[in-house]
């Protein structure tokens, strides 16, 4: 036994030995936070593949960034935070010049990375979720909840509603209830609603779900009594698919349920089969489908063996990791601008997050028309866009059923303002003169 | 009388709900009264057979094979899976460990847990993969008498029909067949039953082989309601509760059990939650248990523990 | 040869009752120690390996000092005194926002008595140390059942303590000082005027507390309330026909035991995290904190540290090995195998020595004692 443990030991010490970081010259390093297995699993595969597949696509018709190529390594985080810590001190200092951004794919995670990436100087992209109040730029320097915090969709979601019913003076008296997954990431919209229910004169009820979801009968008994006019669904993992089969079995009409964008991809709906027929979901901008940035990815790196997205290719949350992947890229691309073409630390690529500038033509020469709408981010605004539109699942597919909608900045703004002040306030932040950032 | 209707629909619909928790908590049950171990890897068995099943499943169904051969076929498959993992364990983990404390019993089921998790996710897949082996929509009751009627779920209702059965035969198990009296001896005194010639691992691999069928069931039920996934495992916390108020010994007193946790904790939330937030069905439950153990300290229907010194 | 005791003799009482009788140990530990406060430091400023970047400090002896001392009070309550825990995740959440609420101020209007609790936010160490109080005295409150309630019953009875403060923490936006989303960020840790930032100041924080509350457990185990727990753990009736009373007994521990699981929360949150939700305190950590104890072995400091490096440490190995040797294996394939090897190995040890590494060591020590003469 006292030699097994010294095997065991010599292992560990082997593995320590190995752990210190290999120097590769010449390249710029991103790590990618995703979660394989555990309980999000479902929705974090897809996700992890567009990001891998796109920068590979990078790699391979490219040649890199300008010439610089990307080095990625994958940490599992199983959607734990001390995990996603781990895996973020484990990989923030690799490749020659550190991480260039992080990109957390969980709430609690970016909650807890927030303070720790403002010392190491490196940017964290959060998009389409994290900390709502990030996208003040002139407080939260490191943080990019690019195109769309939560708050938006919150204001998309009852724009939707809104016009459904006829009009914004329509949803006064109406009842709008928020599903919500028990956790920081179905929080962060209360606020807004609770604004917008206010101004519109809406009553609104949030239904808290414990984690993970597998059990909702109450909330759905509840709902089966109350009959609010619309369900607002704000699910992640296994609570998506299980909100939608209760509702089937209390008879709550699914077109009358809409999903934030994150529950709103094939893995929420398919095993919930015909009966999720007619539910709704917010689309961070993008759907599903192929563009002719998959053609690329089929060509430049499935053909060539080594992509990861099969049958997830082309679906909601690949294209949404090949879309966060792009992001990033197109960051380093503009950073390089200003520091020359070689790989850059977090502090520079920052610099490139914040004048990241993608016009229409340049979203097409990317490959990514009808996919994204033109992106701008500046200090004030690390959002950068704040559109959506709203998709209906017919039972195969998504189907996008509405024009575009900008989220109202009038009823956030102020909450914006508020919240970012007392974080500043609390962490003896003082906050940037964002007339002075060129 | 909207009210009155409000609230046995959330009772009916607790009481099935329970049900389908006691489907797991069965599992615990058999193994705790055949070997004092407390299974914590029951809610991986459960995902280990509706993965097996459901996999197969899709494999024979896209072969061409007709729905009623592959649903068997795919039953049989699963059966047989949950087989080599009970001969697995009870060879490899729990046989070497006879006769140590609950406590080391317990963890080394955490660590079966972890095991099963992984394999059973690298060999059949991390997706989630739906089932559809019962309806899952709704009958509404007495709709001339209350507003709206009664709701009763199909699949609650296909649940507690199950769990009758599968308590009905277990029962016939236990007190009519050869292995099911030698099960009770052993569950008795492991020494004694050794003594009189019952093969004692050979039982323990049938008690755990029994909890990995009862695991299956539970799949076929739990994998309609959410999809087959990595979730599932999530249950054994939902069936712990279940587990003490009933009592660690008893197959009657899981079902009972059952009952009342499903309906305290639905009713709970549902009529106490909006008045303090809301989402209070996960503790409530085991603060029903804690209370129910503050009076019965072995569980309702739980041997009684006698301590000698 | 070493490792021998002959010719130390002790010639007063104090000197047999020491904490560490021998020589050799005393030797040992003050290296440790020595390396400890002063060598780590030293390779982490000089950059150093294995201390060249920051990783080791900040991912891995970071939260290996503060899960060390979250084990030993797990160890004191279900190692000492026999009584399993499941709840020790909602101690730690409860040290961690009691802390914080200290940190950043209480403020409780109290309506019906038309009055108000108000405390001005106190210094960073007496609202940690007052977390640890505020989980004591819940821990004697859920210690209460265990008077009744036994063995694997109590086990799951104390995870009614576990989801009920996940929901707490979740749902009262008091705890939180109704931040929006629940998630709260821990204030400045300044001691005494100095405000610890880098990566080394945390580290020899950590190491402060972790160093000061091993010395105090390992006094009391070995003390009267100690032997008592024991008593108690053996065989409890046995215990209280000796004289024992169970009622102190017991609730003694859940109070020493929450206490040391408290502190370690709050450090876990305000150093490590940083900033947190219930979620870091979940079930999850629970069973982790169990499995380093047992691991470590049941009834022994020591194994409480050794249990808790090789709990943290192991998976991340785990992980990390198939990657910096270049296995070509997907992420998916490396955490299930992950998952899969670290099952095996808790089964295998455990099949091996179910008393932990506590027993090695012990066994070590006797083979020591005789080497390198057979008898």
């Amino acid at each position: 036994m006292v030699r097994n443990t010294l095997v065991l030991a010599a292992a560990v010490l082997t593995g320590a030995a190995l752990a210190t970081p290999a120097a590769a010259q010449g390249e710029q390093f991103i790590p990618i936070l995703s979660y394989r297995t555990g309980a999000y699993a479902v929705n974090g595969v897809p996700y992890a593949n567009g990001v891998a597949d796109y920068y590979n696509l990078v790699n391979e018709r490219d040649g890199g960034i300008n010439g610089v190529k990307l080095l990625v390594e994958e940490c599992e985080t199983g959607y734990a935070t001390d995990k996603g810590v781990e895996c973020y001190e484990r990989l923030k200092g690799k490749g020659p010049t550190g991480a260039a951004f992080i990109n957390p794919l969980s709430t609690g995670i970016t909650f807890a990375l927030t303070e720790k990436t403002t010392t190491d100087k490196i940017p964290i992209i959060t998009m389409g979720y994290g900390r709502a109040d990030s996208k003040n730029g002139a407080v939260f320097m490191w943080n990019f909840p690019l195109l769309g915090t939560y708050w938006s969709a919150a204001d998309i979601a009852i724009q939707h509603v809104a016009k459904e019913l006829g009009g914004a003076d329509k949803l006064k008296g109406k009842k709008i209830s928020l599903l919500y997954h028990d956790s920081p990431y179905g929080k962060e919209p209360i606020p807004a609603l609770q604004a917008l229910a206010q101004k519109h004169g809406f009553e609104f009820t949030p239904i808290p779900v414990t984690h993970p979801g597998v059990e909702q009968k109450s909330q759905w008994l509840s709902i089966r009594q109350n009959k609010p006019d619309y369900v607002l669904v704000w699910g992640w993992g296994v609570m998506n698919g299980t909100a939608v089969k209760e509702a089937a079995a209390v008879a709550y009409p699914r077109d009358k349920m809409i999903g934030v964008w994150w529950s709103g991809a094939e893995p929420d709906v398919t095993p919930a089969g015909d009966q999720a027929v007619g539910y709704k979901a917010l689309m961070l901008q993008h759907g599903a489908g192929k563009f002719k940035v998959h053609e690329e990815i089929q060509k430049h790196v499935h053909a060539k063996g080594k992509g990861l997205g099969k049958d997830d290719f082309g679906q909601v949350l690949y294209n949404r990791g090949v879309v966060n992947a792009m992001l990033g890229v197109e960051a380093i691309r503009k950073a390089q601008e200003k520091f020359g073409k070689k790989p850059l630390t977090g502090e520079q690529v920052r610099w490139g997050l914040e004048n990241l500038n993608l016009t229409e033509a340049r979203i097409k020469e990317l490959g990514f028309e009808g996919v994204l709408k033109p992106v701008k981010i500046s200090c004030t605004d690390h959002e950068g866009a704040r559109d959506g539109r709203v998709q209906q699942w017919d039972g195969k597919a998504w189907k996008v059923i509405s024009g575009w909608y900008t989220a109202n900045q009038a009823t956030t703004e102020p909450l914006v303002k508020d919240i970012s002040a007392k974080y500043a306030a609390e962490k003896k932040i003082t906050p940037r003169d964002c007339s002075k950032e060129s | 009388m909207v009210l009155l209707g409000q609230f046995l629909e959330v009772l009916v619909g607790g009481l099935l709900a329970g049900v389908l928790y006691s489907l797991v908590a069965l599992g615990f049950v058999l193994i705790f009264k055949a070997s004092g171990v407390f299974n914590f890897a029951q809610g991986a068995m459960v995902l280990l057979a509706g993965l097996a099943l459901v996999r197969s499943l899709d494999f024979l169904v896209a072969r061409g094979f007709p729905l009623w051969s592959s649903i068997i076929l795919a039953l049989c498959f699963a059966g047989v899976i949950m087989a080599i993992t009970a001969w697995l364990i009870e060879r490899f983990v729990l046989g070497p460990l006879v006769n140590q404390d609950g406590l080391t019993l317990f963890m080394s089921t955490i660590g079966a847990t972890f095991i099963l998790e992984g394999a059973s996710q690298m060999i059949f897949g991390s997706d989630v993969y739906p089932l559809r082996l019962f309806p899952t929509d709704a009958w509404f009751l007495f709709e001339g008498l209350f507003p709206g009627g009664i709701l009763v779920n199909k699949l609650d209702v296909w649940g507690g029909f199950i769990a009758g059965i599968l308590v009905a035969g277990l029962a016939v198990f236990f007190q009519r067949t050869k292995t099911g009296r030698a099960l009770r001896a052993v569950a008795d005194d492991h020494a004694a039953a050794q003594s009189v010639g019952i093969p004692i691992s050979w039982i323990w691999f049938v008690v755990w082989l029994v909890a990995g069928l009862v695991a299956l069931v539970a799949a076929t039920v739990w994998g309609t309601k959410l999809g087959v996934q990595f979730s599932i495992t999530f249950l054994a916390l939902k069936a712990l509760p279940v587990l003490i108020i009933g009592g660690f010994t008893s197959v009657p007193g899981a079902i009972v059990g059952g009952l009342i946790v499903g309906a305290g904790e639905k009713i709970a939330e549902v009529f106490l939650g909006p008045h303090i937030g809301g989402g209070i069905e996960y503790w409530f439950a085991y603060v029903l248990a804690l209370a129910v153990l503050l009076v019965r300290p072995q569980g309702l229907f739980g041997e009684r523990i006698i301590e000698r010194i | 040869m070493l490792y021998r005791e002959a010719g130390q003799f002790k010639t007063t009482y104090a000197a047999d009752m020491a904490i560490f009788p021998i020589r050799q140990d005393r030797v040992a530990l003050a290296l440790l120690l020595a390396f400890a406060f002063v060598g780590v430091p030293l390779l982490s400023t000089y950059h150093i390996w294995p201390l060249g970047s920051d990783y080791l400090l900040r991912a891995i002896l970071l939260p290996f000092l503060i899960l060390a001392l979250a084990a030993i009070g797990v160890n004191i309550l279900v190692g000492y005194c026999g009584q399993i825990s499941l709840g020790s995740g909602a101690f730690m959440a409860i040290g961690a926002y009691s802390a914080y609420k200290f940190g950043t101020g209480v403020h409780l209007p109290i309506a019906w008595l038309g009055t108000e609790i108000s405390i001005a936010p106190l210094p960073v160490l007496a609202s940690i140390l007052l977390g640890g109080l505020m989980a004591a005295i819940v821990g004697i409150l859920f210690g209460i059942p265990s008077l009744r309630i036994k063995g694997l019953y109590l086990a799951v009875a104390t995870l009614a303590a576990q989801f009920f403060f996940d929901w707490v923490f979740l749902r009262v936006k008091w705890f939180t000082n109704y931040a929006p989303s629940g998630s709260v960020n821990a204030p400045d840790l300044n001691f005494f005027g100095v405000t610890f930032h880098t990566p080394i100041e945390r580290y020899l924080l950590c190491l402060i507390f972790v160093t000061v509350f091993a010395f105090m457990a390992k006094n009391l185990v070995r003390g009267n309330l100690g032997r008592q727990w024991m008593a108690i753990r053996d065989m409890d009736i046995a215990a209280e026909l000796m004289g024992i009373r169970p009622l102190y007994a017991k609730l003694t521990a859940f109070a020493v035991s929450s206490f040391i699981v408290g502190i370690a929360g709050a450090l876990w949150a305000f150093v490590y995290l940083g900033s947190w939700e219930p979620l870091a305190f979940s079930i999850d950590r629970s069973l982790q904190l169990l499995f380093m104890v047992i691991i470590g072995g049941l009834g022994s400091i020591l194994g409480s540290f050794l249990g808790a490096g090789f709990i943290l440490i192991l998976p991340i190995m785990l992980n990390l090995i198939p990657t910096e040797l270049g296995v070509p294996l997907s992420t998916e394939t490396i955490t299930h195998l992950e998952f899969i090897i670290f099952g095996s190995i808790i089964c295998y040890l455990l099949i091996k020595e179910p008393h932990g590494f506590a027993r090695l060591w012990s066994i070590g020590k006797e083979k020591l004692r005789l080497w390198p003469f057979p008898y």
